[in-house]
């Protein structure tokens, strides 16, 4: 069912703005005089005075991997991440498991994996959209470099910023 | 709406979902409902192979008219038709046909609930591998889980295991976890290339699928069994964790493997080809192509590719711009008249930079005008002897009578003396043949390759131009079918399609010809050459024009078409 | 005077150069500066922020209420890279930010900005058609825009060039049309002599001194106040549409538009456009001062007596002359606070309404206020 709203009959000084006008500039001249008298506690300063330890659970910082309690990558390179980012932050190349390897039989992984932070936009669709619990927002924020390839998190610099995440639901255990 | 008394008489009524519609006799039940834009979703079904009828996952729910008894009229509803017994319990669609007057419903509520239940027994052992299966976002498990599955779990018992990653022939994979034993892959091999390698083996939850202890799939057609492989079951070595099927840009074009042209989709990403897969087109390749055609694209990716039009100055080559290089092979061609120059075009140029060759040399009158001929090995199904994929093209286009042929009085005038430049599209010489002695005595080759070759090393004017996937154009197939080249990706660096070379060239040494982009050669061309008359590059479509009448036929259609006579496939 | 003819030449010439490096690089570029640099401290304390507080004295701790972020801001735009998209149209996308910068500094060529200082009328060019000047080059203004908006050659700045140019030429014909009754009034089209009667008989918009005060005669002044408040109430409000300023900002409306027609640009191109903006805000003050407020003049006839108290009734003294510049700048500063206020305030409009607004409303009153004027102008000056 539609909602038809019904748009409110403006009176002829409605009508002309003016004292709508008025009535605003009013509004914003008072918070400008009462901030100019010191009557209102204003923004934090920012480099002094941060809110790191108010952050809460769900902070979109920079998207980061993680590797299991086996200190196994999570990743396993399906894409999808690289698919859904919406500035195409992220480059992934994947690479077949070598024969041999602890974990032969996950069979696939990224060789490399690249999310350009000047691009990034941290809206955490990477950690919505990944199927492995592999890729995290964390809480670091102030990501800042001098040049664009510092700009660049390669694989080593996820797993760094990531670390090692518990207790999420591991499908390559032994039962599967 | 047609009354089932008035129909044709291989025409019978069905309903499809409430709506009447006549199909010819003998239509397949799934085909029907395809026709009415219902379809159904099956595993094991494939028209190009028989119908075993194993997955059930096409069960629809079916109902006849019922039988009258002498003298009774049947009771007709309000279009006219008798009225449908729905029967109690499903059938299959893709292995029973169809009869006049029968029912067919793909969305009630018994049809639903058996695609339910299917779903939810084909998953029990699945394993979840999508993330790192190849088959993921083209695989008919998936979508139909989708569509039609249960969105949860019910089964909390231990999935079954089975072998994985199973090398099993040359070029590909078996996951037996992901395989849902549909057995397309069994009849393929065992009915259409007559290589009966696969079996299931074990029973119930534990069969799985396996080739003969002794052999390996390793025949010239093993990769089409990954293409029609609902799942990710089998998979390509070639293709394996290289790219996610959803960033792949789909070109519909031709593999220029031999004359057969089957005819292909070219899937590739910013610039790089990572597969090419056959598109059915019935008279040509059926829904196949071979293995030696696929991996025809890694020759686009070969480190030796030239990328900058180049000159030779004293021994060593020296990159230059494009109009330098067209000016010199321009100004260096026309000073040699007559007798003393030579063009040896290729069998796998298209039809019109074979124009365009004929155009530059009209005006350039060279002495001879040949291609190389290319001869390899051909089988009984779609691979054929000739490995140029355009000779019908060459001899309609370029009046090449025999191709080949005068090679050999061509190398004996070079080392007479006689014939002083060469100009090379497309081919090694060397490998031809010719020897280093006879070209470097040549006072002027212009040659126009894709990798550096010899002859490219020998040329003092080396044009790169493009591979097959990097340009457009039209050819003509063994069986003198016209069919479209399309373009997937850009040639490397600063080579250029191949006609746009020769248009230069052509513009170099005879000023304007009236071409601005591609389909004005066709045009050109369709208004010389009669077999082209009333095509325009457009016109060809996808699956191409008959042009030529060469008498020869594809063995693998005709058994095709014997099996299809036969009742045994839809075709 | 026994100078060469030559020698007189090169004076005029110098002292000409001279106004002009000074208006533009010492008053106009950093009053631009500093009206970022205010909008930005506006802004904050009315969002009850605290905006640029910190940037002072280089390698200092003292901070000067964040007086040098502009220039902070301008090397900041120096040394940013300067991206040129490959998709477009070189030559036109180079023009179009100094086609944007280049008129708004050009107008204040006519604009009185003081009385005289040494004898030295405070104009670069006192020409006898001054509003004239101004609309012709400053309506060359839209060309940068549009230019910008066509050869990013990308969509978000062509919707933008297209929007920015109707409403530009839309709020012109307002513009124009407002002025007519205030030249009607003056019967003048020189840009300082308007201001020297202001200065005489008192502001257009405050006629409460000389001739134009009512108990003095000035009864024409006291009609004429209801149609000049219309003419100074369409004009303001077109000034904010031509310099696209919010509520008008249109062409640059980020929600829709993500930057408008300066999408693609960055670095210095963009400092042109974004100062371009800002300078045409200053200009646009300034030719309301001068043409409502009374321009350098002091209120209330102050200056007839301080000149009586200078004595000399021919030359303006000096300090006269600074106070007059110092109150120019004083009214022009204080209309820049009064749009960034507005700006702080209000919403956008929607596009629809902005052209309403142009054509159905002040293109109308624009219109009439002339036959108003006119109509008093008869009956009071016969
Ligand atoms: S947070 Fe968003 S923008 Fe950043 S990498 Fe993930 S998907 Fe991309
Ligand atoms: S979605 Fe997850 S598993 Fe897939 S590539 Fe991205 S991080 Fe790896
Ligand atoms: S076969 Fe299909 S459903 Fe199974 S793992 Fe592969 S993509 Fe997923
Ligand atoms: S491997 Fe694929 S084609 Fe073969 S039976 Fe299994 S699912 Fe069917
Ligand atoms: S498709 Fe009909 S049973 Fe498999």
């Amino acid at each position: 069912m539609p909602i038809v709203v019904q748009r409110p009959r403006l009176t002829i000084a409605e009508k002309c703005y003016f004292p709508a006008i008025m009535k605003g500039l009013r509004i914003t001249l008072g918070h400008a005089i009462r901030i100019l008298l010191r009557k209102k506690k204003v923004t934090m300063q920012y480099p002094e005075a941060k809110w790191d330890d108010h952050l809460p659970e769900h902070y979109r910082g920079a998207p980061a991997l993680v590797t299991d309690e086996h200190d196994r990558e999570r990743c396993v390179s399906c894409q999808l991440c690289e698919f859904i980012c919406p500035p195409r932050a992220i480059t992934i190349i994947p690479e077949e498991i070598p024969a041999g390897d602890e974990w032969q039989k996950v069979e696939k992984r990224p060789k490399i994996f690249d999310i350009d932070m000047i691009r990034c936009i941290y809206c955490g669709m990477c950690e919505e959209v990944c199927p492995e619990q592999a890729i995290f927002l964390r809480k670091d924020y102030a990501i800042t470099g001098v040049s664009r390839e510092e700009m660049v998190h390669d694989k080593k610099k996820l797993y760094e910023i990531g670390g090692r995440r518990e207790g999420l639901v591991n499908k390559w255990n032994e039962l599967k | 709406m047609v009354a089932s008394k008035d129909s044709g008489e291989n025409l019978v009524s069905v309903q499809v979902d409430d709506h009447w519609i006549s199909v010819p006799r003998g239509t397949r039940m799934i085909e029907a409902c395809k026709q009415a834009a219902a379809e159904v979703p099956h595993y094991c079904y494939h028209p190009k192979l028989t119908s075993p009828g194993n997955c059930r996952m096409c069960l629809v729910e079916m109902g006849m008219p019922p039988r009258p008894s002498p003298g009774e009229e049947p009771e007709l509803d309000a279009d006219g038709h008798a009225k449908i017994n729905w029967m109690p319990r499903p059938v299959i669609a893709c292995a029973n046909t169809v009869v006049d007057g029968m029912g067919i419903r793909t969305q009630s509520l018994l049809a639903k609930e058996c695609r339910q239940g299917v779903m939810e027994f084909l998953l029990i052992n699945h394993p979840l591998d999508c993330p790192i299966c190849d088959q993921a976002g083209e695989c008919t498990l998936q979508e139909y889980s989708v569509e039609h599955g249960n969105g949860q779990s019910r089964f909390l018992e231990s999935k079954v295991k089975k072998p994985k990653n199973v090398e099993i022939g040359p070029r590909i994979r078996l996951d037996d976890e992901r395989c849902v034993l549909c057995s397309r892959c069994v009849r393929f091999s065992k009915e259409v290339v007559d290589d009966d390698v696969f079996g299931f083996v074990d029973r119930g939850s534990h069969s799985v699928l396996t080739v003969h202890p002794d052999r390996k799939l390793e025949n010239n057609y093993s990769l089409n069994t990954v293409d029609i492989c609902p799942v990710g079951a089998l998979t390509s070595n070639d293709f394996r964790f290289k790219m996610r099927v959803w960033f792949m840009r789909e070109t519909k074009s031709l593999c220029t493997g031999c004359a057969r042209g089957c005819n292909t989709v070219v899937g590739s990403r910013e610039g790089k080809i990572y597969r090419q897969s056959p598109r059915e087109n019935n008279d040509v390749n059926s829904a196949w192509m071979c293995d030696t055609g696929r991996m025809e694209y890694h020759q686009l990716e070969n480190p030796a590719r030239l990328t900058e039009p180049m000159i030779k100055r004293g021994k060593k080559h020296r990159t230059v711009d494009w109009p330098e290089a067209i000016c010199r092979a321009a100004r260096d061609l026309t000073k040699f008249k007559g007798e003393q120059l030579a063009i040896i075009a290729s069998g796998r140029m298209t039809n019109e930079e074979l124009y365009l060759t004929r155009t530059l040399a009209e005006s350039l009158q060279p002495g001879v005008v040949d291609i190389v001929k290319r001869e390899g090995e051909g089988d009984d199904y779609l691979s054929h002897c000739d490995k140029n994929p355009n000779v019908n093209g060459a001899r309609k286009v370029l009046k090449i009578r025999s191709p080949g042929s005068k090679l050999k009085s061509i190398r004996k005038r070079i080392v007479e003396d006689k014939i002083k430049a060469l100009l090379v599209i497309g081919e090694d010489l060397i490998d031809c043949g010719f020897t280093e002695g006879e070209l470097s005595s040549l006072q002027c080759l212009v040659s126009s390759h894709i990798i550096a070759n010899p002859t490219a090393k020998m040329s003092h004017v080396v044009l790169p131009g493009a591979g097959y996937a990097e340009k457009r154009g039209s050819m003509i197939n063994a069986t003198g079918r016209l069919q479209r080249l399309n373009k997937a990706i850009d040639p490397p660096g600063q080579s250029r399609e191949d006609w746009e070379i020769l248009h230069e060239l052509n513009r170099a040494v005879d000023g304007c010809d009236g071409v601005t982009e591609l389909a004005d050669v066709f045009t050109q061309m369709a208004s010389t050459l009669s077999i082209f008359k009333g095509l325009s590059l457009s016109r060809i479509g996808d699956l191409g024009v008959d042009v030529m009448d060469t008498g020869e036929t594809v063995p693998l259609l005709e058994r095709e078409a014997r099996r299809v006579s036969e009742g045994l496939i839809v075709g | 005077m026994n100078c060469s003819l030559a020698s007189i030449e090169f004076s005029a010439v110098l002292i000409h150069v001279i106004k002009i490096v000074v208006l533009v690089f010492v008053v106009i570029l950093p009053m631009v500066a500093y009206s970022v640099w205010a909008e930005r401290k506006v802004s904050a304390i009315i969002q009850d922020r605290v905006g640029p507080n910190r940037v002072g004295i280089p390698f200092t701790k003292i901070s000067l209420a964040g007086l040098g972020q502009p220039i902070a801001d301008g090397v900041k735009f120096l040394l940013k890279e300067d991206l040129t998209p490959g998709h477009v149209n070189k030559l036109y996308f180079w023009l179009a930010p100094a086609l944007t910068m280049v008129p708004a500094i050009l107008t204040c060529a006519v604009l009185p900005f003081g009385s005289e200082l040494f004898g030295e009328k405070m104009v670069v060019a006192d020409l006898n058609v001054g509003p004239l000047f101004i609309f012709a080059i400053a309506s060359l203004s839209v060309y940068g825009i549009v230019l910008a908006g066509w050869s990013s050659n990308s969509k978000y700045p062509f919707l933008g060039g297209i929007r920015s140019s109707s409403q530009m030429i839309s709020y012109e014909i307002s513009l124009g049309l407002s002025l007519v009754p205030v030249l009607l009034i003056f019967g003048e089209l020189n840009l300082s002599t308007i201001v020297e009667e202001q200065s005489k008989n008192g502001w257009l918009l405050l006629p409460l001194w000389g001739e134009g005060a009512v108990w003095n005669g000035g009864w024409d002044r006291f009609f004429l106040f209801f149609p000049a408040c219309i003419a100074f109430i369409v004009f303001t409000t077109s000034i904010f549409a031509e310099t696209n300023r919010l509520p008008f900002d249109l062409p640059e409306c980020e929600t829709e538009l993500v930057a408008g027609y300066h999408t693609e640009y960055s670095s210095m191109k963009f400092a042109l456009f974004f100062l371009g903006e800002y300078a045409a805000m200053i200009i646009g003050s300034g030719l309301i001062v001068t043409l409502f407020l009374g321009g350098w003049s002091l209120p209330f006839g102050w200056d007839a007596g301080l000149m009586k108290m200078a004595g000399n009734p021919e030359q303006v003294p000096w300090w006269l002359g600074l106070m007059h510049i110092a109150t120019f700048l004083g009214k022009v500063i204080a209309f820049i606070i009064f749009f960034i206020w507005v700006r702080w305030t209000l919403p956008r409009f929607r596009y629809d309404q902005l052209m309403k607004l142009g054509w159905i409303v002040f293109f109308e009153l624009a219109l009439l206020n002339i036959f108003i004027t006119a109509g008093i102008l008869i009956l009071t000056r016969p």
